[in-house]
């Protein structure tokens, strides 16, 4: 049975090298001093679907990636490691936004794909690290989730998921279709191809195309492979109330940047009974346990 | 999250030579393919284009995946299971993750789902997988010996075996034997046919690469009662068919990753490629040209991770209150390791396009008629590929062996222990000069082009060309050691005794490739400065000191002492 799979990514900054000025004054991230990078536990995910796709001959595997017109570098970036298709969702209307309205935009646009078995998601991103979108996306569209998933596979309409715990692992079972979000312990996303690399190099989203030269820009309009969706607020038939800042809740009020310092240590005897209760007291005062 | 490719920014300016245009437009027929695959270029912009992000993918799974992988693989090496070879466990993790990238067949043809790339590209591949992980390389660029099947096999044999090399089948070419190394004429292992035309191998191979790799190509001696090359044919051994079985694995110095082994062939099934009796005369030379080309790479690869372990060492280890590099001696030491890498590379690549240049134009005449220009060009690029791939393959391999010993030298006592990847480079460099012809064989090669003038011919070539102020001198020094290299050529030559060329000529060889490399380095330091002008500096410094010492050498020298080295 070949499945319709849907993989949520976001282009991050590269907050694993980051230099002094990865900060602006005022807290916040400096994307122009950090690389942008396909958001690694994404790249798990989209893995897992190709591994799908692998077991499931005809099966398609599309991207839907939110952010700002360049993310059409996420879809490209799928399509060379054997993805089919994706979607980049870009509009002014849309920044801004928190995971709650980003979730609603996902979960609008996916309700505007041709249907899906399957949606596969990183964990978290390593910019925010909330992991609240993939779950969120599943609320929304009314669908099962698994978390933590390690490693999927699909038989007669079912989903298996190995999910990693903290000290172990349990395998689930799930009704497609359903949302799965896919941790960093997972099979690295194997390399881009080198075919394939030549292959897609010109897909585009139109107003990249735009920026062709003739010949290439006859190139994309002969070949509808090279054609990347890009989808606006309208495209998604999208409530304004529920996008971007209007429709984030959460604010950020201040940031305050952390500087761990080791505290003076304390040492508490612990060769009798008393001494053992001192050390209980003290860990329950420092909020350390109970 | 190492990239091998974009942090090594000399790739990038040699993979831009001018002569690439002409390469490329010829390889890719003038850019007719595009209507027919999907993933062929549109014009030479778009073909360079796909060349970088190709060598991208293959740096970053370099940096990502072999090289981490390397020590693990040095220490668990190859095993012998049943009659089969298993690798280390991480090597089928390198193996898949280049085959994944779809980096098998690069140079082969598109019809048969190759990447049609230029040698070029291909060879920085080997380069950079050789600077990962040296043994590693072997695996991997046996798929050279698809280029034999392309080149001389039948249509239905390329058709059947070319496909399965893209798909990531290993390769292998099964030439020596125990009595057969150097001297392959010498090729004992039996080839005979059924009634029906069916060949069959009987007897042993030695010492070879990826033995059990899952297409052979095997050198045997067809013509029942011949002694010499002109009774050995080359066949196609698909393992598919059985009837060959690995007897050992050798234990070796270096390169433990490549399993090195003895066949047995006990009525092995295989198909004759191309002419009968042309085994060794035409394909063998076919074959080793390529892989002598490889070994280069390999040689440079290796040159390449000695200079970064050493310059790294040499950095961060403090003595006497600083960085060790700040003492004179040891600056000098990861100098000469930087310059004799960068010229190495420089010759490797110069040579590359050679071949290239040949091989596309003799290529394109398998599919029309060339035109009197054509073949005289051809002619004329295959003389200097015949006397470069020598030079490039004795000397650099020779490099690789004193930039490993002088990056061990810079670790001190650190060097001599397991605990740095110094230790393996420096096993690893040491088959380099050996295999594939050892330096004293190249050296072979090389002299005629000697004799014949050929590298004197480019020498006037490079001298004529137009270099920065910043290298004049260096320039200047290159005319004096042009000038030595052709008194001691005469001094030899009037001799008139050719046991006394080939006594000399291992020291006539180099003192033309200091030359050459010097011209190449001072040309490179004329385009990019950043990046070459010390090492060019470096390098003819180095390369005057030894073309004087030859020069001395053979100047004094009494013809009658050669009797005194017998």
């Amino acid at each position: 049975m070949s499945l319709k799979i849907v993989v949520l990514a976001k282009q991050v900054p590269d907050t694993r090298n980051v230099g002094k000025d990865a900060m602006k004054a005022d807290g916040t991230i400096n994307r122009a001093a950090l690389p942008a990078i396909f958001n690694p536990e994404d790249l798990n995910a989209l893995e897992q679907a190709l591994q799908l796709k692998d077991a499931h001959p005809g099966s398609t595997i599309t991207l839907v990636t939110m952010g700002l017109p360049r993310s059409a570098e996420m879809v490209r970036e799928s399509l060379y490691r054997g993805g089919d298709g994706g979607v980049v969702l870009t509009d002014r209307p849309l920044g801004g936004a928190d995971t709650l309205a980003t979730s609603y935009s996902i979960a609008q646009a996916i309700r505007h794909l041709d249907g899906c078995d399957i949606i596969l998601g990183g964990r978290q991103a390593i910019d925010g690290d909330t992991a609240q979108v993939g779950p969120q996306v599943a609320e929304k569209l009314g669908l099962p989730q698994v978390t933590y998933a390690e490693k999927v596979t699909v038989a007669d309409g079912i989903a298996t998921v190995k999910r990693r715990l903290e000290n172990g692992y349990e395998v689930v079972e799930c009704p497609l279709p359903l949302v799965v979000t896919v941790t960093g312990s997972a099979d690295a996303c194997r390399p881009r191809n080198a075919r394939l690399v030549q292959k897609y190099k010109y897909a585009v989203t139109p107003a990249e195309c735009a920026a062709l030269d003739e010949r290439r820009q006859a190139l994309v309009a002969a070949r509808p492979w090279l054609n990347i969706t890009q989808w606006g607020v309208a495209d998604i038939e999208a409530d304004p109330e529920q996008i971007g800042l209007k429709g984030s809740p959460t604010k950020v009020k201040t940031v305050v940047n952390v500087v761990f310092q080791a505290k003076e240590s304390k040492r508490i005897d612990g060769a009798d009974e008393a001494g053992l209760e001192d050390l209980v007291k003290e860990l329950i005062t420092d909020h350390i346990i109970g | 999250m190492a990239n091998f490719y974009t942090d090594n920014k000399a790739l990038r300016y040699h993979l831009n030579h001018p002569l690439m245009r002409e390469i490329v437009t010829m390889r890719e027929r003038e850019f007719s393919q595009s209507d027919k695959f999907d993933y062929a270029p549109l014009d030479f912009e778009d073909a360079m284009d796909s060349y970088e992000r190709v060598l991208e993918v293959i740096g970053e799974i370099c940096g990502d995946i072999v090289a981490p992988n390397a020590e693990s693989v040095d220490t668990e090496g190859p095993h012998l299971v049943d009659g089969k070879v298993r690798y280390a466990s991480k090597t089928y993790e390198n193996l898949q993750a280049l085959v994944q990238a779809g980096l098998m067949g690069i140079t082969l043809p598109r019809q048969y789902g190759g990447l049609n790339f230029s040698l070029v590209p291909y060879t920085m591949a080997a380069d950079l997988v050789s600077r990962a992980d040296a043994s590693f390389v072997n695996v991997w660029g046996l798929q050279d010996c698809a280029e034999t099947i392309n080149e001389f096999a039948n249509d239905d044999q390329r058709e059947r075996y070319l496909p399965r090399v893209v798909a990531g089948e290993t390769m292998a070419m099964d030439l020596t034997e125990p009595d057969a190394g150097s001297d392959l004429q010498a090729v004992m292992l039996k080839a005979t046919q059924d009634e029906d035309g069916t060949w069959r191998l009987n007897g042993v191979k030695r010492f070879i690469t990826n033995g059990d790799g899952d297409i052979s190509l095997v050198l045997a001696r067809s013509e029942e009662g011949s002694k010499d090359g002109r009774g050995l044919s080359m066949f196609i051994y698909d393992k598919r068919n059985g009837g060959m079985t690995v007897r050992r694995i050798e234990n070796k110095m270096g390169i433990h990753g490549s399993p090195t082994c003895e066949l047995v062939f006990k009525n092995a099934k295989a198909e004759l490629c191309g002419d009968r009796r042309m085994g060794l005369i035409k394909y063998v030379m076919s074959l080793m040209n390529g892989a002598r080309l490889g070994i280069a790479a390999q040689s440079v690869g290796i040159s390449e991770s000695a200079y970064r372990e050493a310059l790294e060492y040499a950095n961060s280890r403090e003595q006497f209150g600083k960085a060790i590099i700040n003492f004179p001696a040891v600056a000098e030491l990861v100098a000469l390791i930087k310059a004799k890498t960068d010229a190495g590379r420089s010759l490797l690549y110069e040579c590359t396009r050679f071949v290239d240049m040949y091989k596309t134009i003799e290529a394109i005449g398998r599919e029309r008629a060339l035109t009197i220009e054509e073949r005289q060009r051809a002619k004329t690029y295959k003389r200097l590929a015949d006397a470069f791939t020598p030079l490039v393959k004795g000397m650099g391999s020779e490099f690789a062996n004193q930039n490993a010993y002088d990056c061990v030298q810079v670790h001190g006592g650190s060097g001599f222990m397991r605990d740095y990847a110094c230790e393996r480079i420096y096993r690893d460099a040491r088959i380099t000069s050996i295999y594939e012809g050892t330096t004293q064989l190249q050296v072979v090669a090389a002299i005629r082009h000697i004799t014949t003038g050929t590298y004197s011919a480019q020498i006037k070539e490079y001298a004529a060309g137009e270099y920065s102020e910043a290298v004049a001198s260096e320039r200047a020094r290159l005319e004096t050691m042009t000038a030595q290299f052709e008194t001691a050529l005469e001094a030899v030559k009037a001799i008139n005794d050719p046991e006394y060329v080939t006594f000399h000529a291992r020291r006539l060889v180099e003192m033309a490739g200091h030359v050459i490399m010097g011209y190449l380095m001072i040309y490179d330091a004329t385009n990019e400065p950043d990046l070459f002008l010390k090492s060019a500096k470096v390098y003819v410094n180095y390369g005057a000191a030894q073309v004087a010492a030859h020069a001395q050498f053979i100047g004094s020298f009494n013809p009658a002492d050669v009797e005194a080295y017998r």
